[in-house]
């Protein structure tokens, strides 16, 4: 269980917050200008990142407001909490490398 | 309300009401043990939402009832019997006794919404979307904690806080009254189930404590 820190309530449990996404995908300038792949890709492709991945979140039983977060996605390490419509803040760390590369199933490769 | 046969008529019609947890109230009876914890339902309190900013003067119009709008998470203000608790940056609810309610003769949720006027906000009756329920002893912590992972420590979680979490698994608003005793929020449709979920929860109270 994540403990997420609310910029407005404090460290709660992962179950009161509500996941919504990558953060930072714009909206198009355009829509009636992209084509079906261009529109598609905005819809539905996501990044997959390994290591530090900014994403919103919402205190869907707490204050019910939106944030966003910089979360390492191999070691679960929260780096940044900040307010929606700021800019990505740079991170210094970055995901330690992995020596022996294990499937999730622990089969070594 | 000058129109005392409507007001006559409604709380007519309020004696036919039953609260969402009315069902287990011989449970709530049998399975409160005295000197220990106790469970009741405080039904039908009048609720109202409120959404505004704070720092506007439609803030403060409505703050006026509970000595100001509640500033940060937790925060209760509060004028005799009606508080308002923080729900959010501009989200608060209200809450006063059965009363307070315009259908009783009260003056609950209408003179918010005329306090609001044509300013940027909303003021909802809420009274039927939440139950109340009273938890109170001295081991209404230990009760709780079984299901709410706040830290309720009294050292942390002081009387007069209120915080909406989960406990038991479902959403509700906590309430700490006293500092043995807690308002636990559910909506409607929740409240069999938290009272039952309590319930089973307290019943190791009932027994004497193996050594």
């Amino acid at each position: 269980m994540l403990l997420i820190p609310c910029p407005n309530c404090g460290p709660r449990d992962e179950t009161e917050f509500h996941y919504g996404g990558q953060a930072h995908v714009p909206y198009p300038e355009n829509p009636a200008d992209l084509t079906d792949r261009e529109w598609a890709e905005y819809l539905f492709y996501r990044d997959n990142t390994k290591g530090a991945f900014a994403e919103r979140w919402q205190h869907s039983t707490g204050c019910r407001q939106w944030f966003n977060m910089l979360r390492d996605t191999v070691t679960y390490d929260i780096q940044a909490v900040y307010p929606m419509g700021q800019l990505r803040p740079a991170t210094g760390t970055t995901a330690p490398t992995v020596t022996s590369p294990v499937s999730p199933e622990g089969a070594v490769k | 309300m000058a129109d005392t046969a409507a007001l006559e008529n409604s709380k007519k019609i309020q004696t036919l009401r039953t609260s969402p947890a009315s069902l287990l109230w011989a449970a709530f009876e049998a399975g409160s043990v005295a000197g220990a914890v106790e469970l009741r339902e405080v039904p039908f309190l009048t609720m109202a939402g409120i959404r505004v900013d704070p720092g506007g003067d439609a803030g403060k119009r409505l703050g006026k009832r509970t000595g100001g709008l509640p500033a940060a998470s937790g925060e209760v203000r509060s004028i005799g019997d009606t508080a308002a608790l923080w729900l959010g940056p501009a989200e608060f609810l209200l809450v006063a006794p059965a009363e307070s309610h315009d259908s009783l003769g009260g003056e609950i949720p209408r003179a918010l919404t005329d306090a609001l006027g044509d300013a940027e906000g909303q003021v909802v009756d809420l009274s039927a979307n939440r139950t109340t329920l009273e938890l109170s002893g001295p081991r209404a912590r230990a009760v709780l904690e079984k299901g709410c992972a706040l830290d309720l420590h009294p050292r942390v979680f002081t009387a007069g806080t209120a915080l909406s979490t989960e406990i038991g698994g479902i959403p509700a608003i906590l309430w700490k009254t006293a500092e043995e005793t807690y308002r636990i929020f559910p909506r409607a449709s929740f409240a069999e189930f938290l009272g039952r979920w309590l319930l089973d929860a307290m019943r190791e109270f009932a027994s004497t404590e193996v050594p």
